[in-house]
């Protein structure tokens, strides 16, 4: 049956986050991106929310919930909504964590999981993404091979967050042709942290490049074991996280620019009374909706257990554009405003840009 | 909960729809195309005999009637347009008439040879701007007496030939503005109201779009709908409530437009497809053929709007004001077919020209649904002023 209701549970999370996105997140983001640092207390008070711990089962340590990739997209936009850096933050051991719930071995479970249930957030993250314009998550150049009971990981990524700090890393790379996860954990020999990097948007997120230098990682260590993994089907909840974020972005332009054209007066009335101004409005608050539904629709199919490649992909093609478009139009709607600093469109329009760039750098 | 499943009842009548319209809407859709204002009779008795062989399939369904009615449109649309039935008319009733007059009203839909309803608001001096209409209602004992000329009335035709009705929109006092517009009952039949003419369009030409004339047109004083009184010029509470009828209309109008999107998006991808054309979702935007960044822009677009038109009608079936949404839903399925049909023809490149494929008369089709039941600007405009919190006269 057709629905757009989120459960009451689901309701209940959608408020916890958007208060902390309102009162905690909305108090910092400005500075965080200036000085390209969060501080470590909102990224604990987030974790105690349990949005990762909560969908991991009991027998390891969670609190067993069911994991629900459509509670993790209303999650992604609220988060979003406060800030893209933060919220790429406090979800980025999730890029660990789910994957391994998802596709993981049995004895990858027992292993890892626990360690994201504890009372501390647990920096871990995932690295995908090539530095070259014709990034394919399914034709990587970072490759894996067999070397008696190791695999050696050889190439280059970028867009890591905290992979600095990160305990735990899944990295993928091309075995045979198709993607596959590794995780390799901290201090592994070949495993060189580049620079920080310096991105247009995002600034308050660290990221990093690295190099796997004949990275070796034990052959237990790859994600789902002798069976390997369905790398389509983790790309598909990344598309769904990543359309729901960049709904929560484009969702934040928009308010603003809106409450902006209400009180901005030109010619002697509100610019939101003409029909230029006030059309531009209407088409994002359009936009946004419909973007969100089809962010929610990839969401259910992979909660069904359905292949969401063809809803999830068009769902994240069209939110790229989308919160391109909707940031883009609120800059426009403040004018001069929208280009300076003190106002927080440029940098909803910085970071709503990256979209089309981020793959696989947020997962519910 | 958060749910797309469509249940197996739904799955099946989408299938028997899109058969049926297949068989009976698609092999005479260009015919009726050709020779505009020829009636296709035995479609109609069809229908009317069977009205679950046409859009009417998609009633009692729930939300997700829009899919069957998609399937019925995606046969043709002019087609489907002209199936028997209540229509426009039959819903401004259903929004706004007393139990006594609806009985009075819709019976006849269920009964005797087909008949249609139908709706006439739009005037050669406005459209959108109702508020504008100088056709009169001037009481006179215990009858109205209607005066004036309407255009674009669809079914206009054969609601006035078959004993069907026009709902009509008109005046009781022209200075109280807004308050005073009402809308009156009409039975086809009734001397004084008779058809002046009849237009020929650039699509959906199967659709009778008839100029409506009123000459002292009296009817029952009983056949106003809502209250009769102008209580106060301020107040344009009745009108509000006639204006309601949109919030039902424009959600199916969208559904209705996406059906011809559908079509025509349908016919691409099968046309690609025997040529070996592959479009390969999910792969990065730098490998794709700008082909198949059209198809799947066109895909995502008609995703977009279907949300937003499901949205609108799963409101209604809450019993939630949805006047914003189905305004939502209107603008972008409207202005959403009209792209996607647009660049199927230029994506199918001769073969989309050509009066050969029905690719060509679904863009001239398409582009109906970016006008009637409000255009996408006035749908705009209306979400613009919600959104904004604003009256009429704050945003003009």
């Amino acid at each position: 049956m057709i629905s757009f209701s989120p459960s009451e549970e689901q309701q209940m999370i959608i408020n916890t986050v958007s208060e902390f996105a309102v009162n905690e997140m909305r108090k910092l983001y400005r500075e965080c991106d200036e000085n390209g640092e969060i501080p470590a207390e909102i990224i604990d008070k987030a974790w105690e929310f349990g949005l990762i711990a909560g969908s991991i089962p009991e027998k390891y340590g969670g609190f067993g919930s069911e994991h629900s990739a459509v509670t993790g997209a209303l999650v992604a936009e609220e988060l979003a909504w406060g800030d893209l850096s933060m919220a790429m933050h406090i979800l980025c051991p999730a890029l660990v964590a789910f994957p391994i719930f998802e596709a993981g071995s049995e004895g990858q479970k027992g292993k890892y999981l626990p360690l994201f249930c504890g009372e501390r957030y647990k920096p871990a993250t995932a690295a995908l993404i090539e530095p070259r314009f014709n990034f394919d998550p399914n034709a990587l150049t970072t490759t894996a091979r067999l070397d008696g009971n190791e695999y050696v990981l050889s190439g280059e990524k970028c867009y890591v967050p905290l992979a600095a700090e990160a305990e735990l890393m899944l990295v993928y790379a091309c075995q045979n042709g198709a993607t596959q996860g590794f995780i390799v954990e901290n201090g592994a020999s070949g495993l060189e942290i580049g620079e920080r990097e310096k991105n247009m948007g995002l600034k308050a997120l660290a990221t990093y490049e690295l190099a796997l230098k004949e990275c070796r990682v034990p052959k237990e260590n790859r994600l789902g074991g002798e069976a390997g993994c369905d790398f389509n089907r983790i790309l598909n909840y990344s598309r769904a996280a990543l359309s729901a974020m960049a709904v929560g972005v484009a969702r934040a332009a928009y308010e603003y620019s809106l409450d902006y054209a209400k009180q901005r007066y030109a010619f002697g009335e509100p610019i939101a009374a003409r029909q230029t101004i006030a059309f531009m409005l209407a088409e994002m608050a359009i936009e946004i909706d419909a973007t969100r539904f089809m962010a929610w629709e990839a969401a259910w199919e992979l909660d069904k257990g359905k292949d969401a490649t063809k809803d999830a992909s068009l769902a994240k093609m069209y939110a790229d554009d989308m919160v391109l478009t909707v940031t883009d139009r609120a800059v426009q709607i403040l004018g001069g405003h929208g280009y300076i600093r003190d106002h927080p469109v440029e940098l909803w329009l910085r970071n709503g840009r990256g979209f089309v760039t981020f793959d696989g750098m947020a997962i519910v | 909960m958060i749910d797309f499943e469509i249940p197996a009842e739904v799955e099946a009548a989408k299938k028997r729809a899109r058969e049926n319209a297949e068989r009976l809407l698609r092999p005479i859709a260009r015919y009726y195309d050709e020779n505009e204002h020829e009636s296709p009779d035995e479609l109609i008795k069809e229908l009317w005999r069977n009205p679950s062989l046409g859009m009417s399939a998609a009633m009692g369904l729930g939300p997700e009637v829009i899919f069957v009615m998609q399937e019925s449109v995606r046969g043709d649309a002019g087609l489907s347009l002209c199936a028997p039935g209540a229509g426009l008319g039959g819903a401004a009733i259903l929004v706004s008439a007393t139990k006594e007059q609806r009985e009075r009203f819709l019976k006849r839909f269920s009964e005797g040879e087909p008949k249609w309803g139908a709706m006439a608001i739009t005037e050669a001096g406005c459209g959108s701007d109702t508020a504008a209409i100088t056709t009169t209602a001037v009481r006179d004992g215990d009858e109205w007496v209607l005066n004036g000329e309407k255009i674009f009335a669809t079914a206009g035709k054969r609601a006035v030939e078959s004993g069907g009705v026009v709902v009509v929109w008109a005046t009781v006092d022209k200075s109280a503005g807004r308050a005073g517009i009402k809308p009156f009952v009409v039975e086809g039949g009734t001397p004084g109201m008779k058809v002046e003419k009849l237009e020929h369009k650039l699509g959906i030409r199967a659709s009778d779009t008839a100029t409506l004339i009123f000459e002292d047109c009296r009817i029952p004083y009983d056949n106003i709908l809502g209250s009769p009184e102008v209580i106060d010029k301020t107040k344009t509470t009745g009108f509000k409530k006639v204006m309601a009828t949109f919030d039902l209309t424009r959600p199916f109008v969208a559904a209705m437009a996406l059906g011809v999107g559908r079509a025509a998006l349908d016919f691409v991808k099968e046309t690609f497809d025997k040529e070996g054309v592959e479009i390969r979702y999910g792969w990065p935007r730098h490998k794709l053929s700008s082909v198949e960044r059209d198809v799947m822009d066109m895909e995502a677009n008609m995703k977009a709007a279907e949300m937003l038109t499901l949205r609108a009608v799963w409101m209604m079936g809450q019993g939630q004001r949805n006047d914003l949404q189905a305004s939502m839903a209107k603008a972008k399925a409207g202005l959403a077919v009209t792209k996607v049909t647009q660049k199927a023809v230029e994506l199918l490149g001769p073969l989309g020209y050509s009066r050969k494929n029905l690719v060509e008369k679904w863009m001239r089709d398409s582009k109906i649904n970016d006008i009637f039941e409000g255009t996408g600007q006035i749908n705009t405009l209306i979400v613009a002023r919600r959104i904004l919190g604003y009256t009429r006269d704050d945003l003009k």
